[in-house]
């Protein structure tokens, strides 16, 4: 159990317990899942680092930070986290929106991320789930459902991170002309994204290891160094790793695409069509929401259900 | 019982007194599990309808796989339908291009990674009992395992969970989309201890075999040393596929069960694993050893075949049951401390056991800080059982003084449930029960564990319930 500091006791007080508010963080994924009811109150999430301790990779940090700012912190010690770096985006915004960075084949998910989590219920009280380890499974996994949920169950006031240590080298490189599979066989492809035409590979690790896979890649075909991934098209799309291999061919009303091959977000120039629910996950999705927030005054407009 | 054999079939539902004797414990040493009726279930509508008909009668389900748990989960309160879930124990489908297996839940885990072998990948999380627990268990309880500091525990490899819920309908949460829509349900339900629904199918992700692995036991005249050890190599910013270690009292006993060739002078081993690209391999190997002859380390040895990697995994999974050549008894924890602080939480544990005049034996997953400390007794001499459990209120305190958790993959089930409001307040145990409500709001599903009993009134109502209806006939 915590004291809570003052920022997150005054964020709670700001939060309060009875009028309809939402947060905003960097706003780069603001219209996710719906907008916001017009007339709804705005609030801020408090910012700052509050502990980084690199021996226990491991940081604690308020949910307005920017996730570039708190990088640049961990860069220091040859950290990272796998928030994904959006210009502007916080860590609360990175949580409740709950999509992975390109790079999520070498960093894993933003959903395994999260250690702990101090957020204010739509009570006006502050809650904690999860615990100040790297590991534990005490009680029922609140940070895995708040994960994506965009601020509709409880509204993050500060998270412990897992870190993971930066690689030794990184490098973009680009395959002209290549199959989407042209990189499986490269272990340290840390993302491998693949537009229907060419094909982008990520490789992170030890300088020896990224060698060995550019000579791989290198007998597949034209490999050339590139500064980084090719222009992403706006709209993400949620597919599974098979469909996105085989993208170009049955999505022809996608547009321009560019796929995260071993992944299945694909990102493309038109929006994903609405996914089917099963009612029984519609209906499992409402009783969250009801017993959450019973009268929906956290972040009321937005559904993750209606996240593409 | 008319009912349930009606609708599975009368030779899957069992209520002789030996069946439910045998439904009413789990490994842990928790006895006061109460089974009624065991139902066998063959498939998901066989769940459905017992659940349905349990529904009916006002009666509780209590579900199960192996019943290896340690923390009394699986033990069945107030007489509930059991529903043993081994019977449904396939491999139903692997989906390489998805890289996914779907399975059922009986399916053995060790069963799984062997039958996956083949393709050139396995199912990461490898809990010490592998060689008997089910995945459905393993989804129960969001179980680790050694090689879940680099991989992640259960709750990173499921990717989709078919599951009953307590009213008999059927939910598939997550997808094997990317990024499923709505709430992230598949994270809520694994780990619920059985009490959100029953999983009757899921889908787990596969990893890749890595190209190169290296282990290496690392061996230590002290204990501080070895634990100094495991600070510093996650210091360094290396990250070990697995880092176990084992106090000298272990190593002995593990030596005299399975001959796995630890040494028998070494205050402390680390057993210690590195995988991925073989240039990377043999980078962090040359720096853990390094790290380790700078703490005093008396030798460091690696593995040089697969049959020497065996046997040494061998011996550490086997830790538990090598006890027995120790005492007739044992209480194993399962807390979790910073592992920045191991060196001193040793000490304590040890200076705990021995003013309980106790035996204890450490092994455990020390890269991740989770302790296992092994109280070894024998429950016949009068007061071991009283002091056994005062010994381990003691670590437990200790570990969460320290900044800890109250379990790392074992479980709260009954056997830490009074302890939870030590580490949750009373608004985070408000928020952990909502979530589980809104999965099941008759609180019928495996009722009266994790959470204490202030926050499961309805828990409580539905055991009343079953207890004034007496034996199942």
């Amino acid at each position: 159990m915590a004291d809570f500091d003052e920022a997150l006791s005054s964020f709670a007080a700001e939060v309060g317990s009875q009028d309809p508010v939402c947060v905003r963080g960097g706003g780069t994924r603001w219209g996710l899942g719906g907008t916001v009811a017009p007339g709804t109150r705005e609030v801020a999430a408090p910012e700052g680092i509050v502990a980084f301790e690199p021996a226990e990779m491991t940081v604690r940090v308020r949910a307005g930070t920017p996730v570039t700012e708190l990088h640049a912190e961990l860069a220091g010690a040859g950290q990272r986290t796998a928030l994904p770096e959006r210009p502007g985006g916080t860590v609360g915004g990175a949580l409740m929106a709950g999509e992975s960075s390109i790079a999520r084949l070498g960093l894993g998910p933003v959903r395994d991320a999260l250690l702990q989590v101090r957020y204010v219920c739509a009570d006006g009280r502050i809650a904690s789930g999860g615990a100040g380890t790297v590991k534990n499974v005490s009680g029922f996994d609140l940070c895995r459902l708040l994960v994506g949920s965009l601020g509709t169950l409880g509204l993050v006031g500060e998270a412990l991170l897992r870190t993971v240590p930066v690689p030794e080298v990184e490098r973009w490189v680009r395959l002209a002309g290549a199959a989407a599979d042209s990189a499986r066989s490269c272990h340290t492809a840390a993302s491998v994204l693949w537009d229907g035409t060419d094909v982008w590979a990520l490789l992170s690790g030890y300088g020896v290891d990224v060698d060995e896979d550019l000579g791989v890649l290198a007998s597949v075909g034209s490999c050339e160094d590139v500064g980084g991934p090719p222009d992403l098209p706006f709209h993400r799309w949620s597919c599974t790793p098979a469909q996105a291999a085989s993208f170009g061919a049955q999505n022809g009303a996608a547009g321009r695409f560019v796929a995260e091959i071993g992944v299945g977000v694909v990102h493309a120039s038109e929006p994903q069509p609405a996914r089917p629910v099963e009612p029984g996950v519609a209906e499992l999705n409402r009783r969250f929401k009801e017993r959450f927030d019973p009268t929906g005054r956290l972040n009321p407009g937005r559904d993750p259900l209606r996240k593409p | 019982m008319a009912d349930l054999e009606a609708a599975i079939g009368a030779d899957r539902v069992r209520s002789d007194a030996a069946a439910r004797y045998l439904a009413s414990r789990d490994a842990s040493i928790y006895r006061e599990g109460n089974a009624g009726p065991v139902c066998y279930a063959g498939s998901t509508s066989d769940v459905v309808a017992c659940v349905q008909i349990a529904a009916r009668h006002g009666r509780a389900v209590s579900p199960r796989g192996a019943g290896t748990g340690l923390a009394g989960g699986a033990a069945p309160l107030g007489q509930p339908v059991v529903l043993s879930m081994t019977r449904m124990d396939k491999l139903l489908e692997v989906d390489l291009d998805n890289g996914v297996a779907w399975v059922q839940p009986g399916i053995v885990n060790l069963d799984l990674s062997r039958a996956l072998a083949p393709h050139g990948v396995h199912y990461a999380p490898d809990p010490s009992s592998q060689a008997a627990c089910t995945i459905g268990g393993n989804v129960a309880n969001n179980s680790g395992g050694p090689h879940c500091l680099a991989y992640g525990v259960t709750s990173a490899h499921v990717v989709a969970v078919e599951v009953v819920l307590s009213d008999g309908s059927v939910a598939t949460l997550g997808d094997l989309s990317a990024e499923p829509a709505g709430y992230d349900l598949r994270g809520a339900f694994v780990g619920s201890e059985g009490m959100c629904g029953i999983a009757t199918s899921v889908a787990v992700r596969l990893t890749p075999n890595p190209p190169a692995v290296r282990t290496m036991l690392l061996c230590f005249g002290d204990v501080s040393d070895a634990a100094a050890t495991v600070s510093a190599i996650i210091a360094d910013g290396i990250v070990p596929a697995a880092i176990e270690m084992m106090d000298q009292r272990c190593v002995t006993a593990v030596e005299d069960f399975a001959q796995a060739g630890y040494p028998s002078d070494a205050a402390a081993v680390l057993l210690v694993e590195v995988d991925g690209p073989p240039g990377g391999v043999a980078i962090a190997a040359e720096k853990i050893a390094g790290i380790a002859r700078r703490y005093q380390a008396m030798s460091v040895r690696t593995a040089a075949d697969e049959g020497e990697r065996a046997r040494l995994w061998k011996g550490r999974k086997s830790a538990f049951g090598a006890v027995a050549n120790v005492m007739p008894d044992y209480y194993l924890h399962d807390t979790v401390v910073p592992r920045t602080r191991l060196v001193e939480v040793l000490e304590s544990i040890y200076e705990i056991v021995d003013r309980y005049d106790l035996i204890v034996l450490n092994v455990f997953h020390a890269g991740d800080g989770n302790l296992h400390p092994i109280l070894a007794y024998d429950s016949r001499v009068p007061g071991a059982d009283e002091r056994v459990h005062a010994a381990g209120r003691e670590i437990i305190s200790l570990s969460l003084d320290m900044g800890g958790a109250l379990t790392g993959e074992h479980g709260i089930g009954v056997e830490k449930r009074e302890h939870m409001s030590r580490m949750f307040s009373e608004v985070d145990l408000d928020q952990q029960a909502r979530l589980r409500a809104s999965f099941d709001p008759y609180c019928r599903m495996n009722p009266g564990k994790v959470l204490p009993s202030a926050h499961s009134c309805s828990d409580i109502a539905a055991l009343r319930a079953s207890d004034a209806a007496g034996v199942w006939g």
